[in-house]
């Protein structure tokens, strides 16, 4: 992964020296919040609703053992409920005493989140992180935010090329960026560099995708104002083909177009894709004409050049893991066959969580975060740390944060998949669900966030305890389940197969549930915004609504087909009469949300 | 790399009241695209900030002083911050008034951070790995 130089040190310490002094004045009160605000928002500092939220950033998802011991001791030492004063706090609907602290939760974005610390000890936080090189810089904030790519960047079968390098390369030029610091609102990137896209790029601000044209030139396909929220909007392509070494120029040409003209006048109409429905072509023409611009008349300064690509691309070759080629395949299929013949378990792990590698000694592994009695994404100090040994012995040290909210290993030999196996198993994290329903995706809702209407997290565990029968998953097949307790869609409720979205009426918590979404996977099809299938229930209904639309599937498949598949076929006319025939609160719908 | 010459002067609030319809001065509103403005004769261009967190000025400055090749002062005026000096210095502003509650020894601190950035600027476009190779 990327080795820091002495200059990425420097700046990540002196970001943090900034932060020590902005916190300074904030509490001698000579900084007042409301412009402390974006200061603290673009360290990853959020305000919630019993504490400070912080947001480290991983970028493109890519995390070093040894950063995950000092996240496990940021939670160990730092994450405490206790230390906050909760006495003013709207409590709503949150059961405080049963809300976690002390752990770290990995989110969609590839980032990870605590919810406990105080703001008084935030500037001791940031040294920690700076000492591995992490922080929390443009993690929130109007302007522009971690970039993501696919957790088998640099290691699917079906990649074009590695997005990695071009993910750190912009990284670096969108941090601090002196003009884009005070968008009109928050700014996405996503990168895929495989064929099938699994970083959603197209529910982006911007979606880029790696191609090679037809004469075998590397560059991007670029789309523009995807986004989810109140108005979810797939993203327009507005160039096919861009070489890879003007990407950066072409970004300052879009994000120039948006802080110039973007809306600042309703901040849920001020992100980029309003601007690019409202504007159609012009937009596009607007963008041209300002990259023209900065190529003919500013001289194209952030052309990147090919030794700084080398220079990059270098930090991300394939770790030397010794594999003796000759006792490889044969050898490792037997192995792999008699163990998995011995324990169903094992047979499923392999199925559902071991994924084909670029090299065929290696397999990627997903531990999964998705378990009872945790919310999903959550791990406590002792799992990541035990977990960071894992990475060590199994993974040259280097692992992912997923868009799942898991934990991928990407350098896993073959034939140490057995015994990873059982480690991973005697920590809770090799349940073989990944992909599956249980492997939900929920934002931390209502308990602990501000914004929220309603709680996730109660609907995730009633899900997972509901779904805990490994035959009955597997027989479900691969679903994708996606809770957002509001419409800011963190929760990428949008996107999912089966899509819930937390709603307010009247001071309760209501669900609205929506089909066939899609984040654009080769499983879920062309990306598209599931659809609701009625009014919104009751908070106590959502499982049996789930469980109805599920046997509604099971009624109505065909031989081996998927649950998305079959909403597809079908429609979602019969899976709205099964959800309403289990409402018993909402048993008389109204019109209304 | 081209050093850094047009280093910001923070000024208290008040300071330039009398002058603002002077001759060879020009307010750009914010949605002025400056590429269509008169600059001939005008040796300062204002540029205001109705709120700190509206951006719109950072991208009017880049484009007078990189762009369009101005020479002359560009003053951040309205809702001016010690913590956006720097931003704006990069920016290609000379001159920003601060806002009446803001300590510009604060500010003038804000200006010695970072010696030096990843990405070019309306100063120093080369960007760090191109001036680092350079």
């Amino acid at each position: 992964m990327y080795q820091y130089s002495d200059f990425d040190r420097q700046f990540v310490q002196q970001r943090a020296e900034q932060f020590r002094d902005q916190l300074e004045r904030r509490f001698n009160g000579t900084l007042l919040e409301d412009e402390f605000k974006p200061l603290r928002l673009q360290n990853g500092w959020y305000v919630q609703r019993f504490a400070p939220m912080l947001r480290v950033a991983v970028p493109y998802g890519e995390i070093a053992s040894n950063q995950m011991r000092v996240l496990a001791k940021i939670a160990r030492e730092f994450d405490h409920k206790e230390d906050n004063d909760i006495s003013n706090a709207v409590v709503a609907l949150a059961d405080v005493p049963s809300l976690p602290d002390r752990c770290a939760h990995f989110t969609t974005r590839s980032n990870v989140q605590y919810n406990w610390i105080p703001l008084s000890r935030a500037a001791d936080v940031m040294d920690l992180l700076a000492s591995v090189n992490m922080h929390g810089i443009q993690t929130s904030g109007n302007c522009i935010r971690n970039i993501t790519t696919d957790a088998l960047a640099g290691i699917a079968v079906d990649e074009v090329a590695d997005p990695r390098p071009f993910a750190e390369i912009m990284r670096q030029w969108s941090t601090l960026h002196p003009e884009f610091a005070f968008l009109p609102r928050k700014f996405k990137i996503a990168i895929t560099g495989a064929r099938e896209d699994r970083s959603a790029s197209a529910w982006h601000d911007v979606g880029l995708r790696l191609l090679r044209n037809v004469d075998g030139d590397l560059g991007f396909q670029v789309r523009v104002g995807g986004g989810m929220g109140r108005t979810p909007i797939i993203g327009s392509v507005i160039r096919e083909f861009l070489p890879w070494n003007q990407i950066l120029n072409y970004l300052e040409a879009i994000v120039r177009a948006y802080n110039r003209f973007g809306r600042r006048d309703n901040k849920y109409k001020a992100r980029i894709k309003i601007l690019v429905k409202a504007e159609g072509q012009s937009f596009t023409d607007q963008v041209e004409a300002e990259y023209k611009d900065i190529l003919e008349q500013d001289g194209a300064p952030h052309t990147i050049t090919q030794a700084e690509l080398d220079r990059v691309s270098s930090f991300f070759v394939a770790p030397d893991l010794g594999c003796d080629r000759k006792s490889a395949d044969a050898k490792i299929a037997h192995i792999l066959k008699a163990a998995a013949e011995d324990d169903i378990e094992f047979s499923r792990w392999l199925t559902q969580n071991v994924k084909p590698h670029q090299n065929p000694d290696l397999r990627a592994v997903t531990l999964s975060f998705k378990r009872l009695g945790a919310a999903p994404g959550d791990a406590n100090a002792e799992q990541l740390e035990r977990a960071a040994d894992l990475v060590d012995r199994f993974s040259a040290g280097e692992a992912r944060v997923t868009h799942e909210q898991n934990l991928l290993l990407p350098w896993v030999r073959c034939d140490q998949l057995p015994e990873l196996w059982r480690e991973a198993r005697r920590l809770g994290l090799a349940k073989p669900n990944i992909g599956l329903l249980s492997d939900m995706i929920a934002c931390p809702g209502g308990d602990f966030c501000d914004l929220a209407n309603a709680r996730s997290l109660p609907i995730a565990q009633a899900l997972t305890e509901r779904y805990q029968d490994l035959d009955e998953l597997h027989d479900l097949g691969e679903i994708d389940l996606h809770i957002s307790g509001c419409i800011n869609s963190c929760g990428h409720h949008h996107s999912g197969h089966i899509g819930v979205l937390g709603v307010d009426k009247d001071g309760q918590e209501w669900y609205q549930i929506s089909l066939g979404g899609s984040d654009g996977t080769r499983l879920s099809g062309e990306p598209v915004p599931g659809k609701a299938i009625g009014p919104s229930f009751a908070a106590a209904e959502v499982t049996d609504v789930i469980e109805a639309l599920l046997d509604t599937y099971r009624a109505q498949r065909t031989d081996k087909e998927t649950f998305i598949n079959t909403v597809k076929r079908v429609g979602a006319e019969p899976f709205k009469t099964a959800a309403n025939a289990v409402r018993v609160a909402t048993a008389r719908p109204t019109a209304a949300a | 790399m081209i050093a850094m010459t047009q280093k910001l002067q923070l000024f208290p609030a008040g300071s330039f009241d009398t002058e603002a319809s002077a001759p060879g001065i020009l307010a750009l509103s914010n949605d002025a695209d400056p590429r269509e403005a008169d600059l001939a004769g005008v040796h300062t261009v204002l540029l205001n900030f109705p709120s700190f967190s509206d951006g719109r000025a950072f991208s009017q400055a880049f484009l007078l002083r990189r762009r369009l090749g101005f020479t002359g002062e560009i003053r951040a005026i309205g809702d001016v911050l010690v913590d956006q000096v720097q931003q704006m210095q990069r920016s290609g502003f000379t001159q920003a008034v601060l806002r009446a509650d803001q300590n510009q020894d604060v500010g003038e601190r804000q200006l010695e951070r970072y010696p030096t950035f990843y990405q070019g600027d309306a100063i120093a476009p080369q960007p760090h790995f191109a001036a680092a190779t350079a």
